[in-house]
């Protein structure tokens, strides 16, 4: 029972990580949109309010012409400015003025973009479908086998709680007739085995999640000090933001494990 | 206060082996009488006993119990049927880990009786069967007479109006066996209504009370004052 709970600890830490982290690759996924040539300032601007009011955009930077030949020039020329300096007079990407696009959900961004090319006076809309559609997809693979596991753990772990009430029980058999004949409520008997398997689940999630504390608070302790090099990608969540779900969620599970594995137990005593 | 009236009992009915243990069994059993049930193993006398205490149910028939027809008993209401019931059994059925206090005690917590009141009904109670001054022992350190009595006591504790009981001598010597059905005559001259289930002769002999006798199911006799009988 601890182990399933362990497990599921140990999981869903797993699982918010990589969704973060997931999560943080997809707002470096960006869409970019560029407009027709000629298309005044104003006009860029109505178009831009258009865009900034959908419900898919998470965040929105318009990038100047100026704006985008600098960077261009920091790029492609960083340390031979004398190649840049042509063009000094003339912005060969005057009509690069464009918009920074950032979505909520990287999902919704083929449709996104459809939407976008559909606008008049956009002139290309840029995106990167393959980074899209593998972030879904690890999204969905993360989601679904973490769901999977969640469920077999589940399963196992009121198994094995079934079965430590079942040996209680067995143990008391003799109490339990003695206390049928008697004349005791279904209630009344069954409230010890009950209560002692709540306990067992609540001690079950107990434990794990002190484990599961100190092993996450090393882990981010870890990658803090020794992985530094690769904290743009592997950036674990604090530990009170994991905890402040994990708790509640191994304490109710623990709980209504318990809850649920005894009373079926003790179902099958109780019948008249 | 107890009536069968055309009562069977058919046990392994999923099977094509049927077992009649019961078979239109009809008989009545008035308030405060003391009656004794005899038969050979597999009369059914043991099945009328289960019967009454609601732990199977009739497959034909109707039992009335103090005017409740406990066929129709639904099952939320059988634990509060059996608290008028006491029952004793050849086993004592006692909880081995407590002592005689705690064994007797037991039956009014399951009950939820106030503790104030199981302080001073259990130690007029253990005074009834004799063990007053054995509370604090542990059933493994008491004779089978004295078990026996402590499963007395226990039935007893709740002022029950019927006292069942099965094989209640069946494993002891004939000395135990007799002190034993003194009190649980004394207790039916209280005003408790007495079953007793047995098939010891001499018991039933020497106590003159009304016998119904069985066998294959079927009541065969049924004796005011009389003795075991030759039906057997």
């Amino acid at each position: 029972m601890a182990a399933c709970i362990f497990l599921f600890c140990i999981l869903y830490s797993v699982v918010v990580n990589v969704q973060h982290m997931v999560k943080a690759m997809e707002d470096t996924v960006g869409v970019t949109v560029f407009f027709d040539e000629g298309l005044s300032e104003e006009e860029i601007q109505a178009i831009g309010d258009v865009i900034s009011a959908r419900s898919e955009v998470a965040d929105m930077r318009f990038v100047s012409a100026e704006e985008a030949w600098e960077s261009y020039k920091e790029d492609y020329f960083a340390g031979m400015p004398e190649l840049a300096e042509g063009f000094e007079e003339d912005n060969p990407l005057a009509n690069s003025a464009s918009y920074e696009l950032y979505l909520n959900d990287i999902e919704d961004q083929q449709e996104f973009v459809e939407y976008l090319e559909s606008i008049d006076g956009v002139r290309q809309v840029n995106y990167s479908e393959i980074a899209a559609q593998g972030l879904s997809m690890v999204n969905s693979v993360v989601g679904y086998v973490s769901m999977g596991l969640i469920l077999i753990l589940l399963a196992v772990a009121v198994f094995l709680i079934s079965n430590t009430i079942a040996i209680t029980i067995n143990a008391r058999r003799e109490e339990i007739k003695i206390m049928r004949m008697i004349g005791a409520t279904n209630f009344l008997i069954r409230s010890p085995f009950v209560v002692e398997g709540i306990i067992i689940g609540l001690f079950g999630a107990g434990i794990p999640l002190v484990l599961v504390y100190y092993a996450y608070s090393y882990a981010v302790r870890f990658c803090l000090s020794h992985l530094s090099i690769l904290s743009r990608i592997l950036t674990l969540l604090p530990v009170w933001q994991v905890f402040q779900v994990l708790v509640p969620v191994s304490l109710g599970l623990g709980l209504g494990i318990g809850l649920f594995g005894s009373w079926f137990s003790i179902r099958k005593h109780l019948r008249a | 206060m107890i009536e069968f009236e055309h009562v069977s009992k058919t046990y392994d009915k999923a099977t094509d082996r049927e077992t009649k243990a019961v078979r239109d069994v009809s008989l009545k059993i008035e308030k405060g009488e003391f009656v004794f049930i005899v038969g050979n193993s597999g009369s059914g006398k043991t099945t009328l006993i289960r019967l009454l205490l609601k732990e199977i149910d009739a497959s034909q028939g109707i039992i009335r119990v103090g005017g409740t027809d406990i066929t129709k008993l639904k099952r939320k209401m059988i634990p509060r049927y059996r608290r008028r019931l006491g029952v004793v059994f050849q086993d004592f059925r006692l909880l081995k880990d407590k002592n005689v206090y705690e064994n007797v005690a037991f039956a009014q917590r399951v009950v939820v009786t106030p503790t104030r009141e199981i302080r001073r009904r259990v130690p007029e109670v253990l005074a009834m069967v004799g063990l007053s001054s054995k509370y604090k022992s542990l059933p493994s350190q008491l004779s089978g007479g004295e078990q026996q009595r402590v499963a007395i006591a226990r039935a007893l504790v709740n002022r029950p109006e019927i006292l069942l009981a099965d094989e209640p001598t069946g494993n002891m010597d004939p000395g135990n066996a007799w002190q034993i059905m003194k009190l649980l005559e004394e207790i039916n001259h209280m005003g408790t209504t007495v079953v007793v289930v047995t098939h010891s002769k001499e018991i039933v002999d020497k106590m003159r009370k009304r016998v119904i006798t069985m066998k294959h199911g079927v009541v065969v006799t049924d004796r005011e004052e009389s003795g075991y009988g030759n039906e057997n």
